[in-house]
C-alpha cells in the first residue's frame, strides 16, 4: 500500500524558490562530495585503465583462485646429504657433553642435537661441580639470536679475519710500550690461562685484568689472604645442619650459585631430622623463602649480625634480631662441625670472619675451592679510572662489555676516545659499537674450551655446530696473534697431557668431566697490596648518610645480564615476585606507606606500581617502577642487575633499568634516596594473589609435628559425607565415575616434593625448551595469557606463618565482629611483614577423573590407560570449556598465531630462532588449548626404545622434561606400575597428597607436604 | 521395418572396420618387438672359453674393473696382449707381492693406479686367468652401439606408427560417418521416390515439458540432486590433502623397479634410517655411490627397455647423480663440487601426526610394502595408500602384535589378554587408537 505521507527533508522545502530544494531534486546531497580529494590524485585515478568493474572482477578472481589453490598441497621437497655423516641418523637425537662458561653461568651440561642442531640443554650426571639453573638450560637459545655478530669489524665495517689480524697487528705494535690492558671475563681455563700468559709476553705492554660484572672480589681477597689461592670455597650444603646466612642467597647465584641441589639433600626430612636453616637477609631471596626462619636485616645491621654471630656482642641490634642471633648462635654451637655460616656482605673483613668460623666445618671444603669468580675490584676501578684519566692508552674487552656494566657514566666517552679499542664479543654490545675493532665470538657450543670449575674438576667444551656466523674464537685470534700454528682444540689437549692421567682424550670428551689430582692456577695472581687496597678504596661516591639502603642482586632469570635477549628468560617469572619483563626496586610495605608509594590490580587485573627516581650521589635513575615486597627489610631497597641493556637487544627485550650504574664496586653499603614521580608503570605479574587464606593447597608442619604426631594430624584426607557418615574423598563409594582399569602397562605419576623444590625455575625453562612453547610478550602475560605449562606458583603467608592463618580462617564466626569472615578474610589477602613463602610447581595434573574431559564438545581431550590426560591439537576448535572447568587452572589458550607472526616477534618468528624447536612436538596454532603433555614424546620414546631392544623399561629411562632438569630430586617421573620404580616408594610416602584432593580429580601428580624446621608451628 | 535395416547393416560395417584395424595394430606391435630381439641377439655370441671367462671376470674382477672404461682399476680389453703371459699370471695371483719383488714394471703400474692395492687372486688356476683373458681379449662388441640407435629409433617408431595408427583409425571413422550419413539419405531419397511415407510427429507434449508441469517429480528430483550433490561435495573435500597416487617427477629418474624389483636390493639398505629412526631417511647421495662408482651404465637390454617403455636413458640418469655427488668419471674421483639433490617429496604426514617408521619395521615387523605397496613394481614412486587417519585406524584394529621374543610385551600382554580374554591382541586393544600416542 502505497503511502501518502510526504516526508520533509528540511525545513527549506517550505521554500519553492529555495536554490538548496532544487539541487536536492537533481543531487542526493547539496554540495559536492570531494570524493577526488578524498581517493587522492584524481588525474591518475583517470589515467588507470582499471576501472572500479574490472577491479571488483580481479579482487573475485584472485579470491577465487586464492581458495583453489588452497586445496592442492604445496609441493615439498626434500634433500638429503651428499655425503652424510656417520654419527647423524635424521630423527634420531645425538647427546655431547660439553661446558657452559660465560664468566657468571658455570655448568656441566649435555647438549641434545638433532640432525646436527642443538635443541636442548640437559643436566651431565657424571659432573660434581656447577648447577644448570634456568640460564644455562636457556643459553641454547642464545645460540640462534638473530642479533650476533655475523663477522668481525673494523670501524664499524665488517671484514675478514685475515684484514682484522693485519689491522689487529698495526694496531698493537704501534701501541708497544703504552698501557695496554686485557680486560677478560673468568674463564677458568686451563688453556686460555696458559695461552693469555704467552701473549702478555710476547706482547708486554698488554696487562691482564679479570672483571666479574657481578663480583665476589671480598671473598676471593679473603680466601686468597687466607689460603694462598685466589678462588671462592666450596660448600656441600648437604652436610649440613644448621645452616646461617647472613645476607647471603646461596640458593640463588651467590659466589657463583649451584649450591640448591647440595642443600635440598638435607631439607628432606629423613630419621626425622632435616637441616636447620636460619637466614638474615635484606631482600626476599630465594634463600630466605626456603628458610626455616627468616629475619628481615638491612645491610648496616648485617653486620653487626655477623659480628655477634662471630663472638661479638648484639648490641645496637633490635630484640628480635637479636634474640634470633643468640638462637643461630646456640645452635651452631649444639651442631659444631654440622653448622656452616656464610654472608653476602661484600667486604674482605666480613668473608673473612665467615672463612674463620667454618674452619672446623665439614661442609665448607677450602682444599678444593671454586675457581669460576677471580676479580679483583681494586684493580678493575683502577683501569676504570685509568681509561678515565687517559693513563690507560688501549682496551682489549673479552666476553664483559664494561660501557655497560661500568658504574661511572664518563667512561663511556672516555672508551670511544682510547688510541686502541678491540672488543671480543657475541653482539654489538655497548662496549662492541663503540669499539674500533671488533671480533666476532662464537656461542659456547661453537667452540673449544677446557673450564676448571674447582680445584681439580675438570671439564671439556667441545662445539656441538659449526659456527653458524664467521666468527672465531677468542682463543684461536690469541693463537693467531702469537703465531702459533696450532688450533686450539690442539692446544688444549697439550695443556691437558698433565691433567689427563691414565684417561684416554676421547672418553674424558665423552664424558665432559674429569677429576684430576693435579691442579692447574687458572686465576690470574692479584698482588697483597691490591688485596689490601680493594678494602679501602673509595671509588665512587661516599655512602651518604640517611636514605635507604640499596641492595643488589641479580635474577634467576636474567642474572648478570648477558643473555638479556633470550625472549625465554625475559618471560620467565621471578621466582619471588612473579614478575616477568622487568626490573624494579623492591621496597617494605612500611617504607611503600611512608613514601606514598603504592601497588594496585587495575580492571583487568594487571598489577600497577608507581615510579620513583633513585637517586645515589650524582647518580639519578629516573622513573622506576616500585614493587612493594613483602618480606624486604625495612629501610632497605633491592634492584636486579642485568636489565637495561639497549645496544643488540630487540626493542620488545629492552626492558628495565640499568643497574649497574649504581654498582660501584665498594664494599660499603650503599645509601640511595628515593623519590616518587607521576605516573605507573604496568608490570607483567603472573600471580595476582599472594596468599593461600588458609586453604588447603599447599600443605605444610613443622619438624616437630612431623615426628611425633601421625600423619592423619597433619596431612589428612579429606572428607565428604555419605548417608551421614564421614568416608574419604578417595573411596569408591564417593566416586561418581567408575574408573579405568590402570594395572596394566604402564601408569606415569609424577611426585612433586616441596621440601627439595627451592623455587629456582630451571623446570620452567626445560619444559619451555623440550615443549615450543612459545613466547607471548610483555602485554599477553599482563592480561594473564602467559602460555607456561609448568608455573611455579609462590604464597605469602598473611600471618607470621600458614599454620596459623589456617588456625585465623578456622577460628572465624560470623560474618563480623572480631572473628567475623567478612573482615578476616580481607586480612588473609594481604601478606605479612616478613612471610613464610612456599613454592609449588603446578602443571597439568593428569587426573584421572578430569574434568575437562567430561566438558569438551569434540572429544580433544582424552584419558590414556597409561595415565597422561591426551590433548589432540588438531581436533581442538578452542570454545575453552576445558580451561574454564579445570580446576588447576593449568591450561592454556592459544590467543594469537605466536610463530611467523609479527605481532609476536620472538624466536618463532625468525629461521634462526625456529631452529631451537623440537621436532618432535607440535607447534601450537591460533585458537587452540594446549597444556603440559607430561613429556609423552619422551615417554613414548624411551618405551620404543625398550620394545627395539626387546626388554622391559628400566625406571631411570622415563623422565619428562622438569623431572630431568630438577637437580634437587623435587620431582620425580615414573611408572607406579613398576613396583621398584622410585615413583612408586615417593607415592608410599606418608607425606603424599593431591592438590586438591576435596574435588576428587584423582591427579596422577602428587605433592609431598613441606616440613619446616621450625619450632612455633 | 526397413529403419531397423539400416541400422543392422551400419553396426556390421563399423564391427568390421574395427575388428580390422585391430588385427592391423596387433601386427604393427608384433613386427617392432621382434625387430628388437633381433637386435639383441647377436650380443649373446661367444666362445666357449671366454664364457666362462665372462662369469669369472664379473665374480671376481668386475668390481675394480671395466673392459672399456677405466675404473678403480685401469680398462682390461686386449690386456692379454700387452704383457707377458706369465707375468699376468704373478701378478693376478699376488700383485703386492710382485710390486714388493721390485719388479719394474709392477711398480711402473702401481704407480700409475694411484697406489691402489689390488685384490690378490691366489685360487685362480692359470686356466681360469686364461679364460678370464680369453673374455678380455675378445672384439667389443659392435651391436651395443646398434642398439643404442635403434632403440632410439625403435622409440621414434612405435610412436609413430601409434600415431599413425590412431590417425588411421580417426580417419577411417570419419570416413564412416560420412558414408552412413550418405548411405541414409539416399535410401531416404530412395524411400522417397517409392512413395513410402514418414509418421508426421504427433503434437504430443515433450517429455521435458510434462516432467517440469509434474510438481511431485520436480520435487523428488531437487532432493535427489541435493542428495547427490552433497554426497560428491562431501567425497571431494575428504580428498583435499589426500593425495593417493601422486607420482611427482624427480630431478633424478630412479627407477624403484630397477633396484628393488630386479636387483632385489633391501628396502633397509638405502632406507636404513627406517629401522631405527621415525624417519625412514632418503639416502644420501654417498649410499647410492657405494654401487654406483662401478655402475657407471647400465646393460644394454635394461638400456633399451627403459627407452622404449619410460623413455628414459638409464645411463643419462646416472650421469645425473656423478653430477650432484661430485664424481669424475674420467678421473675417477671426487671433485668436491656437489650439487645436493631437491627429491620432491611423496609421503607427506601433517606436522600434528606423529608417526614413527621403526616403530613399526623394527618392533612389529610390517613389511614396507604394506603402506607404500608394491614399491620393486614401481617405475616412478607414487603414494599408494591414502595416509588419512582412518586407514591408519582400521589397520590398528585389524593387526594383531606380534609378541613373539620380545621381552617388553612378555608382561603386558599376558595380563591384557586375561583382561580382554582373547589369544591375540590387536594395536587397539594395546591402546594404538589412543589420541596422543600420534597427536603431541
Amino acid at each position: 500500500m502505497a503511502s501518502n505521507k510526504k516526508y520533509w527533508k528540511s525545513v527549506e522545502e517550505l521554500d519553492q524558490n529555495s536554490s538548496i530544494v532544487k539541487t536536492l531534486q537533481e543531487n542526493e546531497f547539496v554540495e559536492a562530495i570531494p570524493t577526488d580529494e578524498f581517493l587522492g590524485d584524481k588525474e591518475t585515478l583517470e589515467a588507470s585503465s582499471t576501472t572500479r568493474r574490472d577491479f571488483l572482477k580481479y579482487v573475485g578472481f584472485t579470491t577465487a583462485a586464492a581458495s583453489l589453490a588452497a586445496c592442492e598441497g604445496p609441493v615439498i621437497k626434500s634433500i638429503p646429504y651428499v655425503v652424510a655423516p656417520d654419527e647423524i641418523v635424521p630423527g634420531v637425537a645425538n647427546y655431547y657433553a660439553t661446558a657452559m662458561a660465560d664468566g657468571f653461568d658455570f655448568a656441566n651440561i649435555l647438549v641434545k642435537t638433532r640432525e646436527g642442531r642443538p635443541i636442548k640443554i640437559e643436566r651431565n650426571d657424571l659432573s660434581t661441580s656447577g648447577g644448570v639453573n634456568a640460564r644455562v638450560h636457556a643459553s641454547v637459545l642464545s645460540l640462534y639470536d638473530n642479533n650476533r655478530l655475523k663477522a668481525p669489524m673494523v670501524g664499524g665495517e665488517d671484514v675478514t679475519w685475515a684484514e682484522f689480524d693485519k689491522t689487529a697487528a698495526e694496531k698493537i705494535q704501534a701501541m708497544a710500550g703504552q698501557n695496554v690492558v686485557l680486560l677478560t671475563q673468568t674463564f677458568a681455563s686451563p688453556s686460555t690461562s696458559k695461552l693469555i700468559k704467552e701473549f702478555t709476553t710476547a706482547y708486554p705492554g698488554v696487562r691482564h685484568v679479570t672483571y666479574d660484572t657481578v663480583s665476589s672480589s671480598g671473598a676471593l681477597d679473603a680466601f686468597q689472604q687466607k689460603f694462598g689461592t685466589r678462588a671462592l670455597p666450596d660448600y656441600d650444603f648437604g652436610k649440613a645442619e644448621v645452616i646461617v646466612s647472613v645476607g647471603a642467597d646461596f640458593l640463588g647465584d651467590w659466589q657463583g650459585g649451584g649450591y640448591d641441589a647440595g642443600y635440598a639433600q638435607g631439607r628432606i626430612p629423613k630419621n626425622g631430622k632435616m637441616s636447620k636453616h636460619i637466614q638474615f637477609e635484606a631482600n626476599m631471596t630465594l634463600s630466605g623463602a626456603n628458610a626455616d626462619n627468616r629475619i628481615p636485616v638491612k645491610p648496616s645491621d648485617q653486620k653487626k649480625v655477623l659480628s655477634a654471630l662471630t663472638g661479638g656482642s648484639t648490641s645496637g641490634l633490635s630484640p628480635q634480631v637479636a634474640k634470633a642471633v643468640e638462637m643461630a648462635k646456640a645452635m651452631m654451637r649444639k651442631a659444631g662441625s654440622k653448622a656452616v655460616l656464610v654472608t653476602g656482605l661484600p667486604d674482605m673483613a666480613s668473608q673473612g670472619r665467615t672463612l674463620d668460623a667454618n674452619a672446623g666445618s665439614v661442609v665448607m671444603d677450602t682444599a678444593k675451592p671454586r675457581m669460576t669468580r677471580s676479580a679483583n675490584n681494586a684493580e678493575v676501578m683502577k683501569v676504570m679510572n685509568g681509561v678515565i684519566s687517559g693513563s690507560v692508552k688501549g682496551l682489549i674487552t673479552v666476553g664483559v662489555d664494561p660501557v655497560y656494566s661500568f658504574p661511572n657514566e664518563k667512561f663511556k666517552a672516555a672508551y670511544g676516545n682510547l688510541d686502541m679499542t678491540i672488543a671480543f664479543a657475541m653482539k654489538k654490545d655497548a662496549t662492541a659499537s663503540l669499539a674500533k675493532l671488533v671480533a666476532a665470538t662464537p656461542h659456547y657450543l661453537e667452540s673449544w674450551g677446557d673450564v676448571q670449575m674447582k680445584k681439580g674438576s675438570y671439564s671439556l667444551i667441545q662445539p656441538t655446530i659449526r659456527p653458524l656466523y664467521k666468527t672465531r674464537q677468542f682463543q684461536e685470534t690469541l693463537l693467531a696473534w702469537t703465531k702459533n700454528e696450532t688450533s686450539y682444540v690442539d692446544y688444549i689437549k697439550e695443556t691437558w697431557s698433565g691433567v689427563l692421567g691414565g684417561e684416554s682424550w676421547n672418553k674424558t670428551l665423552h664424558d665432559g668431566v674429569l677429576v684430576s689430582g693435579a691442579g692447574l692456577d687458572v686465576a690470574p695472581v692479584v698482588s697483597e697490596e691490591m688485596l689490601e687496597s680493594s678494602t679501602s678504596h673509595g671509588a665512587l661516591a661516599a655512602s651518604q648518610d640517611g636514605g635507604m639502603e640499596l641492595v643488589l642482586y641479580t635474577k634467576t632469570s636474567i642474572g648478570d645480564g648477558q643473555q638479556a635477549n633470550n625472549p625465554w628468560l625475559q618471560e620467565m617469572p621471578d621466582p619471588i615476585t612473579r614478575t616477568s619483563w622487568d626490573n624494579y626496586v623492591t621496597v617494605s610495605a612500611a617504607d611503600a606507606n611512608s613514601l606514598g608509594l603504592v601497588n594496585e590490580n587495575v580492571a583487568n587485573g594487571g598489577l600497577n606500581g608507581s615510579l620513583v627516581n633513585v637517586k645515589m650521589g650524582d647518580v639519578t635513575i629516573a622513573s622506576v617502577p616500585v614493587l612493594i615486597q613483602p618480606g624486604q627489610a625495612p629501610g632497605s631497597v633491592g634492584l636486579a642487575l642485568g636489565y637495561g641493556k639497549k645496544e643488540s637487544v630487540q626493542t620488545e627485550m629492552q626492558t628495565g633499568v640499568n643497574a649497574y650504574r649504581l654498582n660501584n664496586l665498594s664494599t660499603e653499603t650503599q645509601n640511595i634516596s628515593l623519590e616518587k614521580v607521576a605516573g605507573e608503570h604496568e608490570f607483567a605479574c603472573v600471580q595476582l594473589h599472594n596468599t593461600m587464606m588458609g586453604r588447603d593447597i599447599i600443605r605444610e608442619t613443622s619438624l616437630e609435628i612431623f615426628n611425633t604426631k601421625g600423619a592423619d594430624d597433619w596431612n589428612p584426607m579429606p572428607q565428604v559425607s555419605k548417608d551421614h557418615e564421614e568416608i574419604d574423598v578417595t573411596s569408591p563409594e564417593a566416586d561418581l565415575w567408575t574408573s579405568f582399569d590402570r594395572s596394566v602397562g604402564h601408569h606415569f605419576n609424577l611426585s612433586i616434593d616441596l621440601n627439595a623444590c627451592t623455587g629456582c625455575g630451571a623446570c620452567v625453562i626445560a619444559c619451555h625448551s623440550e615443549n615450543n612453547v612459545p613466547v607471548v610478550g610483555k602485554s599477553e602475560v599482563r592480561r594473564s595469557r602467559d602460555m607456561h605449562w609448568l608455573r611455579i606458583d609462590r604464597y605469602y603467608s598473611s600471618d607470621e606463618s600458614f599454620v596459623e592463618d589456617k588456625e585465623k580462617k578456622e577460628g572465624f564466626s560470623g560474618l563480623s565482629g572480631d572473628n567475623g569472615s567478612l573482615g578476616g578474610f580481607g586480612e588473609l589477602e594481604i601478606a605479612s611483614a616478613n612471610p613464610q613463602v612456599a613454592f609449588q610447581p603446578v602443571m597439568c595434573q593428569h587426573c584421572n577423573h578430569a574434568p575437562c574431559e567430561s566438558v569438551c564438545p569434540v572429544a580433544a581431550t582424552s584419558h590414556s590407560r597409561q595415565g597422561q590426560n591426551h590433548m589432540a591439537y588438531n581436533r581442538c576448535v578452542g570454545t575453552r570449556y576445558c580451561a574454564n572447568n579445570c580446576p588447576y587452572k593449568v591450561r592454556r589458550f592459544n590467543w594469537f598465531l605466536y610463530n611467523e607472526n609479527d605481532e609476536f616477534d620472538y624466536h618463532m618468528n625468525n629461521d634462526m630462532g625456529r631452529m631451537v624447536l623440537n621436532p618432535d612436538v607440535n607447534v601450537r596454532s591460533r585458537g587452540v588449548m594446549e597444556k603440559c603433555s607430561m613429556c609423552i614424546q619422551k615417554t613414548q620414546l624411551s618405551i620404543l626404545e625398550a620394545k627395539r631392544d626387546g626388554r622391559s623399561v628400566k625406571d631411570s629411562e622415563f623422565q619428562t622434561a622438569c623431572s630431568a632438569a630438577c637437580d634437587k630430586g623435587a620431582m620425580v617421573f615414573g611408572d607406579i606400575n613398576d613396583h621398584h620404580s622410585e615413583v612408586f616408594e615417593s607415592k608410599k610416602d606418608k607425606r603424599m597428597y593431591h592438590l586438591l584432593e576435596a574435588v576428587g580429580t584423582e591427579p596422577n601428580v602428587f605433592y609431598k607436604t613441606k616440613v619446616r624446621n621450625s619450632k612455633e608451628a | 521395418m526397413q529403419k531397423v535395416n539400416f541400422k543392422n547393416i551400419s553396426s556390421r560395417v563399423s564391427l568390421f572396420l574395427v575388428t580390422a584395424m585391430l588385427t592391423f595394430s596387433i601386427s604393427t606391435f608384433a613386427q617392432a618387438d621382434g625387430d628388437v630381439t633381433e637386435v639383441v641377439a647377436p650380443a649373446a655370441d661367444g666362445a666357449g672359453d671366454a664364457a666362462a671367462g665372462k662369469a669369472l671376470f664379473n665374480a671376481n674382477c668386475a668390481a675394480c674393473h671395466k673392459l672399456d672404461k677405466k675404473a678403480t682399476g685401469p680398462a682390461l680389453r686386449g690386456v692379454a696382449n700387452k704383457y707377458d703371459r706369465e707375468w699376468l699370471y704373478k701378478w693376478i695371483k699376488n700383485s703386492q707381492g710382485l710390486v714388493a719383488s721390485g719388479d719394474a714394471l709392477a711398480n711402473e703400474i702401481f704407480e700409475a693406479n694411484n697406489k691402489s692395492v689390488m685384490t690378490s687372486f691366489p685360487a685362480l688356476s692359470n686356466g681360469d686367468i686364461d679364460n678370464i683373458l680369453a673374455y678380455t681379449i675378445e672384439p667389443r662388441p659392435e651391436p651395443s652401439i646398434a642398439v643404442a640407435s635403434s632403440g632410439g629409433g625403435g622409440e621414434d617408431g612405435s610412436g609413430t606408427s601409434n600415431n599413425v595408427i590412431l590417425g588411421g583409425l580417426a580417419f577411417i571413422f570419419l570416413l564412416l560417418i560420412t558414408m552412413l550419413f550418405l548411405v541414409t539419405n539416399t535410401l531416404k531419397k530412395i524411400a522417397s521416390n517409392n512413395g513410402v511415407e514418414y509418421p508426421a510427429k504427433e503434437g504430443k507434449k515433450p517429455l521435458w515439458k510434462a516432467f517440469i508441469e509434474n510438481q511431485f517429480l520436480l520435487l523428488i528430483s531437487a532432493v535427489f540432486l541435493l542428495l547427490a550433490s552433497a554426497y560428491f561435495m562431501y567425497g571431494f573435500f575428504m580428498q583435499v590433502g589426500v593425495d593417493q597416487g601422486y607420482a611427482p617427477a624427480q630431478p633424478i629418474h630412479y627407477s624403484h623397479r630397477i633396484h628393488a624389483g630386479d636387483n632385489e636390493i633391501d628396502c633397509n639398505y638405502c632406507h636404513s634410517s627406517a629401522r631405527k629412526s621415525k624417519h625412514s631417511g632418503i639416502p644420501s647421495l654417498n649410499v647410492c655411490m657405494n654401487c654406483h662408482k662401478n655402475i657407471g651404465a647400465v646393460s644394454d637390454d635394461v638400456l633399451a627397455e627403459g627407452l622404449n617403455e619410460h623413455g628414459v636413458d638409464y645411463n643419462k640418469e646416472i650421469l645425473k647423480l656423478y653430477d650432484a655427488v661430485g664424481w669424475d668419471v674420467d678421473t675417477q674421483a671426487y671433485t668436491g663440487e656437489t650439487k645436493p639433490v631437491k627429491w620432491v617429496r611423496i609421503h607427506n604426514l601433517p606436522d600434528f601426526a606423529y608417526f614413527n617408521h621403526s616403530q613399526h619395521v623394527t618392533v612389529a615387523g610390517v613389511a614396507c610394502q604394506k603402506c607404500h605397496g608394491p614399491v620393486e613394481e614401481m617405475e616412478i614412486m607414487e603414494q599408494f595408500s591414502p595416509l588419512t587417519m582412518g586407514w591408519c585406524i582400521n589397520c590398528h584394529r585389524e593387526t594383531n602384535v606380534d609378541l613373539a621374543g620380545n621381552e617388553y610385551y612378555e608382561k603386558i600382554h599376558k595380563e591384557l589378554s586375561e583382561k580382554y580374554g582373547v589369544k591375540q591382541l590387536t594395536a587397539a586393544q594395546m591402546g594404538g587408537l589412543e589420541c596422543g600416542k600420534c597427536h603431541y
